[in-house]
């Protein structure tokens, strides 16, 4: 798989580390969350088949985390993010 | 019919014209007291035990393919008990001794084949962890033999044994280990379970669950509405797209495990090898092919096929501890959908919809567990309690923190 990188263009997958699901972002507010909310953040997954967003690391690159967007039946990418900006910008 | 050497006989000399299917194609009845989704092994596994042993018989399985055309006859065929944790070794070893019955009690030949397994120990750290293992397993009743580096060159010595990286130091073997012929362990427990009037219901696909007042009523299928006492899933891969049409999400992601297989060779591997320094198996099968994998690939996929990285980590791996294998030509390679879950371990369990069972989890060590999850599971779907040996494997060790981490990688499926 080659993984579009927004500032580096086009970089093999084996460059990255996979880190799972988009959803790990949004962690629980540790002031409000019952632990309930924290099992169900770290234990449980959506796994869909078909579209997913996910999190890929580049330890062989910039180190940036990038959110891709890929087919999990097909292995097509459709979109990649910086995972930094798109936290920002939310 | 019953298979015996005689019948064998009886049929070469008479045009091999005597022979019936193995199982019926019925068309599924309106009911049955259990239903189970899934026709791999361990669905399969579950009727038989259900019918053998715990005297249920109005039961069907139902498959959206063939039987057998999931990671049930895709895996590369390891048995073993070498597990270290107290959750987990029980219920492996009882595993390995219902292999050890295991044809007798189906009337099949699964070509189930004890040539040992043996891991591979590249370092001092790692000699003592395995033979802290070893110990583990001798304390639950499993066997396992410490092999100094003078035993391991006498029995492989074909192996890469002073590599400047992983030189090879000795092994941890289990001499009752080995491998099993994977779509003859599908098909001898549908013809045992067929035989005892289980509904074998394949090329039906299960859509959805009739749940009303939280209770799990039946099943919608491609071949219509199924009504169901209790229904049972144990669909490996597809587990969270199954049960997600429950309403649920489950600790498990779904990876794609790659194998391979060479060119038929003339006999040069007696058992099934172990890399300690990187992950990487191997046996030869009967054919003669030898049948060797590694790592998952290690993102989501629902694909039937790998990419080529880890390729070539596992033919690295194999180079690393068995260069003679760089002369052989790959004939073949595949891949399969694992349920991998958060902690490497299974789950065999109620779930929180009454009547509504679920087996899963198995992540790329399922096959070896065929035999004792469909005891297990036949025990919880009879029972509604767990089997002895499985009493760990519930939905709430998540909440409760007893996780049955056997390499220690925490919440990160593609590690275990
Ligand atoms: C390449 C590879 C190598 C492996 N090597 C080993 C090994 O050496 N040792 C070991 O112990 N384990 C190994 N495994 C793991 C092992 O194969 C699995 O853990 C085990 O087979 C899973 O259980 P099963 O046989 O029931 O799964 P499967 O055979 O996958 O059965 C699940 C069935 O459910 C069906 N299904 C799915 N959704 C539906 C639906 N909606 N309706 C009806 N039916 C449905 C599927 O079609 C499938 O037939 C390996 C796996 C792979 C892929």
């Amino acid at each position: 798989m080659i993984i579009n990188h927004p500032l580096l263009g086009p970089r093999d997958s084996a460059e990255f580390v996979y880190l799972g699901t988009a959803d790990l972002m949004n962690r629980p507010d540790p002031d409000t969350a019952t632990p309930e909310d924290w099992h169900d953040y770290a234990y449980l997954r959506d796994n869909p088949a078909g579209t997913h967003r996910e999190l890929w690391f580049h330890d062989g690159g910039d180190r940036s985390i990038l959110i891709v967007t890929r087919d999990t039946i097909t292995h097509e990418i459709s979109a990649v993010e910086l995972a930094l900006k798109t936290r920002a910008e939310a | 019919m019953r298979y015996s050497g005689l019948k064998v006989i009886k049929e070469a000399l008479t045009g091999h014209k005597g022979w019936t299917p193995a199982w019926r194609d019925p068309e599924p009845q309106p009911r049955y007291d259990i239903v189970i989704i899934g026709g791999g092994g361990h669905g399969l596994a579950t009727a038989h035990y259900l019918a053998s042993v715990y005297g249920e018989h109005r039961v069907a399985v139902i498959e959206k393919g063939w039987i057998g055309g999931g990671n049930v006859g895709r895996n590369t065929t390891i048995i073993r008990s070498n597990y270290l944790l107290d959750g987990n070794e029980p219920f492996y070893e009882f595993s390995l001794k219902l292999w050890e019955g295991l044809e007798q009690d189906l009337n099949y030949n699964a070509m189930v084949s004890q040539r040992g397994v043996m891991n591979l120990i590249h370092s001092d750290a790692q000699r003592d962890a395995f033979i802290r293992r070893g110990n583990a397993m001798i304390l639950n009743g499993a066997d396992a033999e410490y092999l100094d580096l003078g035993q391991v060159k006498k029995e492989y010595p074909f192996l890469n044994f002073d590599d400047a990286r992983f030189p090879i130091k000795g092994g941890l073997a289990q001499r009752r280990g080995g491998t099993v012929r994977h779509d003859a362990v599908a098909w001898g427990y549908a013809r045992a379970a067929d035989s005892r009037g289980v509904d074998i219901i394949q090329n039906c696909e299960v859509t959805g669950f009739r749940i009303k007042d939280g209770k799990c009523l039946g099943v919608e299928t491609s071949k219509g509405f199924i009504g169901a006492g209790r229904v049972g899933c144990a669909v490996a891969g597809n587990s969270s797209r199954l049960m997600a049409k429950a309403g649920m999400r489950l600790p498990i992601e779904s990876h794609v495990l790659q194998a391979f297989v060479t060119e038929g060779l003339k006999p040069v591997l007696p058992g099934v090898i172990t890399f300690g320094a990187g992950h990487f198996y191997v046996s030869q099968s009967d054919k003669g092919g030898l049948v060797f994998g590694g790592d998952i690939d290690g993102y989501n996929s629902y694909a039937q096929r790998g990419n080529l990285p880890v390729v070539e980590d596992v033919c690295e791996s194999g180079m690393a501890i068995m260069p003679m294998i760089g002369r052989a030509r790959l004939l073949r390679m595949w891949g399969g959908i694992m349920d991998m879950s958060m902690d490497g371990s299974p789950i065999i369990d109620r779930t929180h919809i009454e009547g509504l069972y679920f087996n899963g989890g198995w992540c790329y060590g399922g096959f070896k567990a065929t035999p004792a999850s469909g005891y297990a599971f036949a025990h919880m779907l009879a029972r509604d309690e767990p089997h002895h040996t499985a009493a760990a494997y519930r939905f709430d060790r998540f909440r409760t923190g007893h996780m049955i981490d056997e390499k220690g990688m925490g919440n990160q499926p593609n590690l275990h």
